[in-house]
């Protein structure tokens, strides 16, 4: 059996006005040759920065927004090449949650109406014994019978993220894409969720990509880490290698950042670049190559890294 | 009247930037009195960063609101001290506290895309706290303003000076908005949550940047945030609050190698917890609750795993168990 999700050379690219009134455009690359695998039943944590396009990813690969080139083979099917009633039936396998659920639900339809829309629509369950499942959802997700009546703004942020969590698991989905599904929740509220996150992995065997900046929290749920700058792909690997063997860079400042090292001064920050690598003006280890030559992924299956200090 | 007297003899003393003691801070609305801040009080000391750290909800925000009173309407401040040098701000006219604010004490807010003029030039935005505390002429104004850009980090003064805010990265409008806080030589610098809309590196440098400015300029900082990471390297005390109320304060060292107070322990464990294999997080079971819709007793004790018959019935005061290390908790009560 090959693996769940192989995405290959995947690209988006997103033209932007250089101001109001210019005509001149800038092509910003959201998503550069991005490759890799899933396999079945494992958790891949994509980290990156705000603008690193971690999220364009992963809506790319959901097919929500249409990439321009490159390769998603979802079981083994090419989705650029599915028809849309084809890419329906296909969703159902793979479901999305957002960063917010305080506009990822819809606040006229209570909990119950969320919930069984999904069973109908796809026909999972008959008419009589939605309620039943919508019940065993809600237990899955740690709520209860109770909160089948209620509306979004009845409930706290935790409990709407539930719901959402829930939203995802009608479907029986063998792949989640979870898009910062933490960031917006309270600290405490959080450890919770990402608890619920690996009960329902051990329990459904289900699938992950989990996209987060944040690392402490992608290190306890992930088997692999993939580390995104710029639109590329600057590190990937397995969690061991990538948490306590991290090569790039930009990783090992993201480590640093998490584990004390507080107030390192950064080389100079804010030059754009149309060549070379992408993460040069930042780096602190940079020579002439760099800036002239774009580097590319080496290393094995399970530790690849962007950079040519590790290049002969 | 003798209470004043005696704060202020203290202040001398220790070089007490600001000492806010018994502030109630409450909001009426149809359906009854929601009190935001209660009860709270600390200090914070010349040249030292207090972290007030709290979920959403907490009171943090409100209480340096209520500190530079700009509580909005329909909330005010019913009772409290709040003592800055020498002086009761509760005590002040609007005119007097509006050469307070901003001029000693200086303010940078968590959004530096909405707290910029979008349509005014950098250099003018800073400028104009300076003109509005000073008697200074413009060619004084100007050099200052290259000066405090300077101060925060651009090389090149001259164009940023020219230059609007959406022609700056998120980064280096946190730093124009730290620029004008400090523009006029503050004591206290209030900042609320300065970096949460940052990305890692960047908030490293910000941080990089405030700390020099405390160290260099002898400045106090009360530094909110929900993130007790940061505090641990950051801060020099911290006060945990939860519900409008502080839970613990002590000096950071104190606080994370022994926190006491159960949320705190807690909060520390859900983020700290990742040593070695454990397969599950430790969290704090429940939710935060709402201000309009608070338990009887300890408002934390429905998520308390160490709760007694007593939690449920009464609120512990604030306890001294040792220097500047205060715990609201009755397992700390004989």
């Amino acid at each position: 059996m090959g693996p769940l999700l192989s995405v290959s050379e995947l690209k988006k690219r997103y033209e932007v006005k250089r101001s109001l009134f210019s005509r001149d455009r800038e092509i910003i690359r959201a998503v550069d040759s991005v490759s890799f695998d899933l396999k079945h039943g494992s958790t891949m944590g994509i980290v990156g920065e705000s603008g690193s396009g971690k999220s364009t990813l992963a809506r790319c690969i959901l097919f929500l927004e249409k990439p321009d080139s490159g390769r998603v083979f979802f079981k083994d099917e090419d989705l650029m090449d599915v028809k849309k009633n084809e890419l329906r039936s296909l969703r159902r396998d793979m479901q999305i949650i957002f960063q917010d659920p305080y506009s990822s639900l819809n606040p006229r339809k209570k909990v119950y109406e969320t919930l069984s829309e999904p069973l109908l629509f796809h026909r999972i369950v008959g008419r009589d014994s939605v309620r039943e499942r919508v019940i065993e959802i809600l237990m899955d997700v740690g709520l209860n019978e109770d909160f089948i009546e209620k509306y979004p703004h009845e409930m706290s942020g935790g409990q709407r993220q539930r719901v959402a969590i829930g939203r995802a698991l009608t479907t029986n989905p063998s792949l989640i894409v979870a898009d910062e599904p933490v960031s917006s929740l309270d600290v405490s509220i959080q450890a919770q969720i990402v608890n619920l996150f690996l009960d329902i992995k051990e329990k459904t065997g289900i699938s992950m990509l989990f996209v987060s900046h944040d690392l402490n929290i992608v290190r306890f749920i992930s088997d692999d880490i993939m580390v995104m700058y710029k639109g590329m792909v600057v590190e990937t690997g397995s969690k061991q290698e990538v948490f306590y063997n991290p090569l790039h860079p930009y990783t090992q400042m993201l480590i640093d950042s998490i584990k004390g090292d507080f107030f390192k001064k950064e080389v100079d920050y804010n030059t754009d670049i149309s060549q070379g690598c992408p993460y040069f003006p930042r780096c602190s280890i940079r020579n002439d190559r760099c800036k002239k030559d774009t580097p590319v992924l080496i290393g094995d299956k399970d530790h690849k890294v962007l950079c040519f200090r590790y290049a002969n | 009247m003798h209470r004043v007297k005696i704060i202020k003899e203290f202040l001398k003393v220790k070089e007490i930037t600001i000492k806010i003691s018994g502030l109630h801070t409450e909001i009426s609305t149809d359906s009854g009195t929601i009190k935001a801040v209660d009860d709270v009080g600390f200090h914070i000391e010349k040249g030292k960063v207090l972290g007030l750290i709290g979920e959403s909800g907490s009171g943090k925000t409100m209480t340096a609101m209520s500190i530079l009173r700009l509580v909005p309407p329909p909330g005010r401040i019913t009772r409290g001290n709040i003592i800055f040098e020498g002086r009761d701000l509760l005590n002040l006219t609007k005119k007097e506290m509006e050469s307070i604010r901003g001029n000693r004490i200086g303010m940078i807010f968590q959004e530096p895309m909405t707290a910029l003029n979008p349509v005014i030039r950098i250099g003018e935005q800073i400028g104009e706290t300076i003109a509005f505390h000073n008697n200074l002429s413009r060619s004084d104004i100007k050099q200052r303003v290259f000066e405090l850009l300077r101060q925060v980090g651009f090389e090149d003064p001259e164009k940023r000076y020219i230059q609007y805010p959406h022609q700056l990265s998120g980064g280096q409008r946190q730093r124009v908005l730290i620029a004008i806080a400090i523009s006029c030589n503050p004591s206290l610098l209030i900042a609320d949550e300065p970096t949460t809309a940052l990305d890692v590196a960047t908030e490293s440098q910000i941080l990089y940047l405030l700390r020099q400015l405390i160290s260099g300029q002898g400045m106090s900082m009360l530094f909110i945030t929900h993130n007790l990471n940061i505090m641990r390297r950051f801060g020099d005390y911290v006060c945990i609050m939860y519900a409008g109320r502080i839970l613990e304060e002590g000096s950071v060292e104190d606080f994370f190698s022994e926190p006491l107070h159960p949320y705190s322990r807690g909060l520390l464990d859900s983020i700290f917890a990742f040593k070695g294999d454990e397969t599950r997080l430790k969290a704090i079971p429940g939710f935060v609750p709402k201000l309009s819709d608070l338990p009887e007793g300890c408002k934390f004790h429905p998520r308390c795993m160490y709760v007694m018959p007593i939690c449920k019935k009464n609120e512990p005061e604030a306890k001294k168990i040792g220097e500047d290390r205060w715990v609201r908790c009755y397992l700390y009560q004989n």
